[in-house]
Formats: C-alpha cells, sequence, structure tokens
C-alpha cells in the first residue's frame, strides 16, 4: 500500500461523505475544508519558511467582505467579486510584505498580530461593512446555472478547491522553487549564494498564503451568504497557526490534519466541558490551550510524522531520466587570468583585516590562500562572494567588477562555494540538496511548478546534481535525509552543490577542517580530478600540509597583508612564512 | 480642540504610556533572555488587578488557586526529575518553595481578605500572589523546550495566554472590576486637575525603571541576564544556566506585570481579558524600539500613549485600529534602516 493509494482511498470516501451525513456533519466537514484551504498556505509560509502570520483570518475576511458587498450593495457576480478581492489581497499583501519580509524573526507575527487586529476594527465599525452586525443576504453561488444553495452540493466546490490547493502546493515544494523556499528557513545566506533571490520568494509564498486565504473567505461568504467581523479576527487568526503547528509543517496534507483536528476538538469540547463544570466558564479555551502545549512538547513537528509512519513512502531508487543534459558555461582558456585582487582593503574600524591585497589566479589551477588565524583569510572569501564589502580596491572575475553584486549576481557570474561550517538542509535529501546549487540553470517559476509544468527542466536539474554526487563518490546515498551523513560527507555535498552551479570559479572555504585523515586524502584525490577535468579551485585553508601537497600556487597572508606568493615549494622555503607560522628563528 | 482637552488627554497618553513602558521593558527582558514572544504578560497586568480589587471587596481572589495549583504541578514536575536524576537531597527545598510558600502566600491573603482597609497589605499580597506565576509559567510551558524555535516558543506562548484568560474568566467573572484609588484627591496645575492616582503611576513607573536599571548595571544576576540575551550559549558556558536566568527573567516579568495591575487598576475597568490589548500595545511599544533596546521601547510606549489618547478624541471608533495600524509605518522605517541579519535558525 502506498501514499498514492492511500490518498485516493480518502477522496472517494470524502466524496461520498454527503451522500451519508446529516447536514450537521456535512456543514462540520465544510468548514474543515474551508480553514484547511487557509491553512496550507501557512504550512508553507510559517512551518517550510519560518514566517509567521497571525494575519491569515484578517486575509480571509478580506476575501468575504469584498464579495459581501460588491454581490449586495452593487449586485456584482460573485465570479467577478473573486478576482477583485484577489487583486485587493494582493496589494495588500504587497504593501504588509514589503514593510515586514525584510526583517528578521519576530517583526512579521507582530506585524500581523497589528494588522490582523486594525482590520477587525475596522469591518466592525464601517457604515459599509454593516458594523457588528454584519452583512446578510448574500446571494448563492450559481455553476452553470446550478444554484449552490445547501451544504451538501457546497461541499463539493469547497473540497475540490481543497484538494487543487493541496496538489498546487505539493507540486510546488517538490520542484527547484520549492528546494529554495525550503531554504529560506535558517538557510537564506546559502541559498542567496546559489542565486536564490531570497526577499522576492518570501514575497512570493507571502501572496500565495494570503491568497488562499481569500479564496477560502470568498467561498465562506457564499456558502454562509452572511458575514460579520468576529469570524476574521486574531483568534481566528491563532486558531489558523494552531492548526498548522498541530498538523505540522513535513507534508502539506498536515494542513488538513491540523484542520480536522482543532475543529473536531473544538467542537468535542464545547459538548463535553458543560457537562463536567456545571459553572459556565470558557473551558475550551483553557482545554484547547492545555492541549496544545502538551502536544508540542511531546512533539515539536506536529502529528504528521505518527500518520506518516503508519503509511510508509514509496522508496525512490533512481533520479528521473533527463533526455538532454543542461548546458554549461565555455569554460576560460587554462592560464587565462580568472581572479583578480587590486589593492583591496577591508578595515573594521580600527583594525585592517584585509590592507592592500592584490594577487591574480589563473583558470585551470588550485590556487591556496592560507595563513595563521586572524590573518584575514576569512574577509578575502566574504569580500568575493558579497558577505562583506570592501573599503577599497577591486576584485575582478574575468575581468569583470564583481565586488559591488548581490549574492545572486554573483552566483550569476559563475562563483560556486561552500561553507567553513556545513550549511545542508538536513531534511531534504542528498539529491534535493546537491540540486539547490544548479537553481540558477533552471528558469520554471512558481505556477509551472505548481501545475506540474516543469517536469522535463525538473529532471535535466535533478539529473546534473546525480552526476555531481556520484563525482563526488556519493552516488549510492542520492535518497538518503543529508543530515544522516557523517561531517565528511556532508562537506562532499557541499562541493557536489556546488559544482552542480557549473561555476568557472570553486571556493571552498576551509574545506579540510574537522575531517579525518582519510576524508582529507579523499578529498584531496578529488581535487585534483577536478582540476583535470578543467575547474579551477581557490582554496582558504590553514591546514598546511593539506595546501602544500594540492594546490599549485599560494598566497600566503598574516595581519591582513600579502605576506608571500609563490610555489608550494618557494611558500615552503621562505623566511618570512617561517617565522610567521613557527616564529623567529633566534 | 481646546488648550485644556489637549493637555488633559496628554495627561492621559502620559499616564497611559508610563504603563505601556512598563510592558515594553517586560517583553524584551523576556523575548532577549528567552525568545519567548510574550504574549500573556497582559495576563499578568489584569490578574494583579483584578485580584486587588477582589481583596477590596473582602472575598479572597481566585488567583490564589492558581499559584497553589501551579505551586503543586511544579513540585510534581521536579519531584520528578529529582527522582530520575537520583538528586533526591532536592526535595525538601522543592517541596519548600512550590507547595509551603504558595500555601503560606495563600493563608496571609485569607488573613487580608476580611481587612478591607489595609491598602498596603493589599498591594502586598497581591504582588506575593503574581509574582510567582511568571516562575510556575516558564517551569510548566517554557522549561521543556526551551530551545525550540521561536516559533514554536510563540505559539506556546499564545496557548499560554488562552489558558491563562479562560481561568481569568473562571476566577472573576464577565464583570469588570475596578478598585479605590490609593490616594482620592487632584492637584490643579494651571487648567488640569493631575490626579493623584496619575502622578502615581509615572512615579512608580520611574521608580521601577530606576530599580531595573540599578538591576541590570549594578547586580551580579542582572548582569547574568545581559550576558543570556547577549550571548546564550556563551552565558552558559561560564556557568550561567539558561533555566536559571528564564526563570529570572519571567519572575522580574510577572513582577513589573503585577506592578503595572496594581497602578492602572483604580483608572480603568479592568475586565479578565483585557489584559492582552493592554499588552499588545506594549508590543507596539516595544517593537519601535526594535525588541532590543530598552530606551528605546520606553520611547515608543509612550508615543502609543499620545497616539491612543488623542485618537480617541478623534476617531474613537477606530482608536485601536489607528494605534495598531501604526505599526506598518514603523516597521517600513525599520525594515529601510536595519541591516538585514538572519538567525541561523535551529534545525
Amino acid at each position: 500500500m502506498n501514499r498514492r493509494v492511500v490518498a485516493v482511498a480518502a477522496v472517494v470516501i470524502l466524496a461520498m461523505m454527503p451522500l451519508v451525513l446529516s447536514e450537521f456533519y456535512v456543514t462540520l466537514l465544510n468548514y474543515i475544508g474551508l480553514a484547511s484551504i487557509v491553512t496550507i498556505g501557512l504550512v508553507l509560509l510559517t512551518g517550510v519558511a519560518g514566517l509567521t502570520s497571525f494575519g491569515q483570518a484578517a486575509f480571509v475576511g478580506i476575501g468575504a467582505y469584498t464579495t459581501a458587498v460588491l454581490t449586495t450593495a452593487y449586485g456584482l457576480s460573485p465570479w467577478l467579486t473573486l478576482p477583485i478581492s484577489l487583486l485587493l489581497t494582493t496589494a495588500i499583501a504587497l504593501v504588509l510584505g514589503f514593510v515586514t519580509l525584510r526583517l528578521s524573526g519576530h517583526y512579521l507575527p507582530l506585524g500581523t498580530i497589528a494588522w490582523g487586529i486594525s482590520i477587525y476594527f475596522v469591518f466592525g465599525n464601517l457604515e459599509i461593512l454593516g458594523k457588528y452586525s454584519g452583512i446578510a443576504d448574500i446571494p448563492a453561488l450559481n455553476i452553470f446555472g446550478f444554484p449552490l444553495r445547501d451544504g451538501h452540493k457546497f461541499f463539493y466546490l469547497i473540497w475540490l478547491t481543497t484538494i487543487a490547493a493541496l496538489l498546487a502546493t505539493r507540486n510546488l515544494l517538490d520542484s527547484r522553487v520549492g528546494r529554495a523556499i525550503r531554504a529560506l528557513k535558517g538557510r537564506g545566506t546559502m541559498a542567496e549564494s546559489f542565486g536564490v533571490d531570497a526577499a522576492r520568494l518570501k514575497m512570493i509564498i507571502f501572496l500565495h498564503a494570503a491568497l488562499l486565504a481569500n479564496i477560502s473567505g470568498w467561498l465562506y461568504a457564499h456558502f454562509l451568504r452572511y458575514v460579520s467581523p468576529s469570524p476574521f479576527n486574531i483568534n481566528a487568526s491563532i486558531d489558523y497557526l494552531f492548526m498548522a503547528v498541530i498538523g505540522g509543517s513535513a507534508q502539506v496534507w498536515g494542513a488538513v490534519i491540523g484542520a480536522t483536528a482543532l475543529t473536531l476538538l473544538k467542537e468535542w469540547l464545547k459538548d463535553i466541558l458543560p457537562k463536567l463544570f456545571e459553572f459556565n466558564g470558557n473551558y475550551e479555551i483553557v482545554a484547547l490551550g492545555l492541549l496544545i502545549i502538551l502536544l508540542l512538547h511531546r512533539t515539536r513537528d506536529g502529528l504528521v510524522p505518527y500518520f506518516a509512519a503508519l503509511i510508509p513512502d514509496r522508496q525512490r531508487r533512481s533520479p528521473p531520466a533527463a533526455t538532454l543534459p543542461l548546458p554549461s558555461r565555455t569554460q576560460p582558456a587554462t592560464g587565462k587570468i580568472l581572479l583578480e585582487f587590486n589593492r583591496v582593503t577591508k578595515s573594521f574600524y580600527a583594525l585592517k583585516a584585509v590592507n592592500n591585497l592584490s594577487f591574480s589566479m589563473n583558470a585551470g589551477e588550485i590556487f591556496g590562500l592560507i595563513g595563521p588565524n586572524g590573518a584575514g583569510k576569512s574577509t578575502v572569501f566574504n569580500l568575493m562572494t558579497h558577505v562583506l564589502r570592501s573599503d577599497d580596491g577591486e576584485i575582478r572575475l574575468c575581468s569583470e567588477r564583481i565586488d559591488r553584486l548581490t549574492g545572486p549576481e554573483i552566483a550569476r557570474r559563475g562563483i560556486g562555494r561552500t561553507f567553513q561550517h556545513v550549511k545542508i538542509l538536513p531534511n531534504m535529501t542528498v539529491l534535493e540538496n546537491a540540486a539547490l546549487g544548479a537553481h540558477l540553470r533552471g528558469h520554471c517559476g512558481v505556477a509551472a511548478a505548481s501545475l506540474r509544468l516543469d517536469r522535463a527542466e525538473e529532471a535535466r536539474l535533478l539529473d546534473e546534481a546525480a552526476k555531481q554526487l556520484r563525482r563526488v563518490g556519493l552516488g549510492d546515498r542520492l535518497f538518503d535525509a543529508a543530515g544522516t551523513l557523517p561531517l565528511g560527507s556532508q562537506r562532499m555535498i557541499e562541493i557536489a552543490r556546488a559544482l552542480s552551479a557549473d561555476p568557472l570559479l570553486l571556493l571552498l572555504d576551509e574545506p579540510a577542517a574537522g575531517l579525518r585523515h582519510m576524508e582529507k586524502r579523499a578529498l584531496a584525490a578529488l581535487l585534483h580530478e577536478l582540476r583535470q577535468s578543467g575547474v579551477s579551485i581557490l582554496v582558504v585553508e590553514h591546514d598546511m600540509e593539506f595546501v602544500m601537497n594540492l594546490v599549485d600556487r599560494i598566497v600566503v597572508m598574516n595581519f591582513g597583508e600579502k605576506l608571500a606568493e609563490g610555489s608550494p615549494r618557494e611558500i615552503q622555503s621562505d623566511p618570512a612564512v617561517i617565522e610567521a607560522y613557527l616564529g623567529g628563528i633566534e | 480642540m481646546t488648550i485644556d482637552i489637549a493637555l488633559w488627554l496628554a495627561q492621559d497618553a502620559v499616564t497611559n504610556g508610563a504603563v505601556y513602558v512598563l510592558l515594553a521593558i517586560a517583553l524584551v527582558l523576556v523575548y532577549t533572555v528567552t525568545r519567548v514572544i510574550f504574549v500573556p504578560q497582559g495576563e499578568f497586568i489584569s490578574f494583579a488587578a483584578l485580584s486587588l480589587a477582589t481583596l477590596q471587596d473582602g472575598k479572597l481572589p481566585g488567583t490564589v488557586y492558581l499559584l497553589v495549583g501551579g505551586g503543586i504541578l511544579v513540585a510534581i514536575v521536579d519531584v520528578i526529575a529529582a527522582i530520575r536524576d537520583k538528586t533526591m537531597h532536592r526535595l525538601p527545598r522543592i517541596l519548600i518553595v512550590n507547595v509551603a510558600l504558595p500555601f503560606l502566600v495563600a493563608a496571609l491573603a485569607w488573613w487580608t481578605a476580611p481587612q478591607t482597609n489595609s491598602l498596603l497589605l493589599q498591594i502586598l499580597v497581591t504582588f506575593a500572589i503574581i509574582t510567582p506565576l511568571g516562575p510556575i509559567v516558564y517551569r510548566l510551558a517554557f522549561q521543556p523546550i526551551a530551545n525550540a524555535s521561536i516559533l514554536v516558543l510563540l505559539i506556546i506562548a499564545v496557548a499560554v495566554h488562552y489558558v491563562l484568560t479562560g481561568m481569568g474568566l473562571v476566577f472573576f467573572g464577565g464583570e469588570g472590576l475596578r478598585s479605590r484609588p490609593f490616594l482620592d484627591i487632584t492637584f490643579p496645575v494651571g487648567v488640569l486637575n493631575v490626579s493623584a492616582q496619575s502622578l502615581w503611576i509615572v512615579f512608580t513607573s520611574l521608580a521601577l525603571i530606576a530599580a531595573l536599571w540599578f538591576v541590570f548595571e549594578r547586580t551580579l544576576y542582572g548582569k547574568a541576564l545581559r550576558a543570556t540575551a547577549i550571548n546564550r550559549i556563551g552565558a552558559r558556558l561560564v556557568g550561567i544556566p539558561a533555566r536559571f536566568s528564564g526563570q529570572l527573567s519571567f519572575t522580574l516579568a510577572a513582577f513589573i506585570g503585577a506592578a503595572s495591575g496594581i497602578l492602572i487598576s483604580p483608572t480603568t475597568t479592568i475586565y479578565y481579558d483585557t489584559g492582552f490589548i493592554i499588552s499588545l500595545k506594549g508590543f507596539v511599544g516595544a517593537i519601535i524600539g526594535g525588541m532590543t533596546s530598552y530606551p528605546l521601547a520606553a520611547l515608543g510606549s509612550i508615543f502609543v500613549g499620545f497616539l491612543e489618547s488623542y485618537s480617541s478624541f478623534w476617531a474613537s471608533a477606530f482608536k485601536e485600529s489607528i494605534v495598531f495600524t501604526l505599526v506598518i509605518p514603523v516597521l517600513l522605517w525599520r525594515s529601510l534602516t536595519s541591516p538585514h541579519v538572519e538567525e541561523d535558525e535551529e534545525q
């Protein structure tokens, strides 16, 4: 039994529900469907990308009120109000997103709490929106002349929308853009160094979540045919967040599980608690709060992992076959100048971390940058990769200045890098991690991914990633979760990821740090092999032995300045270098 | 708007702003030390105000049961942990701190309740009931998953808010309460009648801020909290356990909340759920300060007080909308001026 069978069975059972259930339960299922649509957006936004929104109910409210006002007061068709409310929500979400998404962690929840509360008071106080008593007599929806007047008929519309939203969101996550989205949570810098425009991507998923909420609100208004402010207050937004957290973010269908669990739980608590306590208090929210705390203490990942464990997934054994490989760059001719530092200076207050540094590296060589701790190696690295901005001087790649470009622009010019502290996504497969490196070599966007129009390109990207992984010796671990591999292999994933970008220049930041002796030898062998195939490599490292046996030329840095430059043999006998590394010889 | 109305509104603004300042400071403190966006801070305020008013009515406030019940729960959790870790010598201390002390406070409250004229005693008892709720909440809700992501901690904070609000309704009912003013006199200052209560509020807030400054700058515990706020791992390495700083920051937050509640309870009618909206306004102040700077948070809170006061004059129905919409331009300004930082979130 695999998941596809289970999913089809679930849909069939769901479709039969209105035939056997009473109006009360069908209505309950309708509410679950409406909540699921909102929660699907939140799972993506909050669960996957780590951006918390307390404003989803407000977006639902915008959808509901727009259609309520336009159909009752102005007599527009509901099918016309849907695009209008979608546009309105887009505009609002763009403004909200613009002011909050660039900021770190806590601003989005707080900003959206504030927006959620203020829109609630606007709903409750505007004359045209019926103040706190709301708007009644909203027309029923007509589909090809059939009015959807009761819950049994509306059920199919709600759940078809839910399933469509589920499929589209799942497809989106399993794509080039999806991998980038999954990298946003805590790995944004890494993703940017492979060309992911993190700010734009955050905006896209914020919009995605807002628009789903809007659609749910539009359905809600025509299902209930009455709107009032209270279902769109901050508590409703909190409920949606609870649903997302209860379900968990591991799978998109966690949204449906979370929505079902919370709706049924609230219904059940409303039923049972007044029987237990004679005094009429608000015991539901106490019980609900306690249950949420207990659940999160037990499992931070929500309920989905429990359900997922019951239905084992089909194991994938090979990446999809690609018909033709990705186009690759023409590498510059060996011996041509590839990278140039020209009098580069970077100070932190009084400290000159890099002082007037000049050197150049040729295409096709392995170039080493070494020096004692604090020599300025990492600063040099960061200057090349947009993490820091130089005060003076120029850095050129293939004679084009790169020191004023953004991370994604540098990635586009052909610099692929690894990180001193490994930055992989432990829950993604090894293959997906490596495929993130090929981000810029694909072009399909959100729409194509949601509709599965990206499969041919996706196969080519995965094929390329698999090829690079085989090259670094991880061909048999493609579908393992990357976090389960030892550090040495994780460094290899990083190299495969950088190679998947088809770089002109491969930057390795202390690749041997933390590796055991055998792993270092394997790494050195790999780098030799890469040079044979024409890749240019710059290594920043302080393991002398590793560097000396590997590189063609070396620049030695000390106190931010170039101390020496030359072949390993020359460097090893250079008195200044010996003094810097071993202390003076008396 | 005449000049005296403007002045009167300004007085109102400063009085409310002073409370928001306290709130914002507590929120910043808890957030920087524990990464918890502490939504339930407002419940300490409403619980303190309502407990004081209930005591003045000669009745035992329901928060006493919360204190005793919470203490017993903490004791159970700690005893289980002590048995598991085989550190039995901790048992007497656990029982004294978490069971005996709350019962002592309960007895004190029970003895105080009939003495409806002793304001000082009532205030002391209110502090004694509310302040320990801070560490109790931390121990039960947050300490078991102190290293979870900010999101999970936030969701837990919201759940705690639900639990406390629901219990507030049980303890105090849906009716609002207001306590008697400490000193029922007003001073004529120019065209204004300044009430003694607003002076109380402003001066107590100032005194509390000075005291907190002293704690953070001059005491070892205060410095430990600051160290944890700046670098959690570093603080742990030099022997400041996260558990300790978490409990201390929650204790301070509850204490500040109790003080704010006691201060405002004579000026406005407090309901069981009033705290939430007050604490959200404190949040707005704290956001203006970027959630990390105390002086900026204080300035922001005073600003919120002014905005609220004047917008209630011009557009009273939209008062809340105006205050909360203000966050958007503030966020815009912060997003344009502050550099982009990425938190390395644990996976």
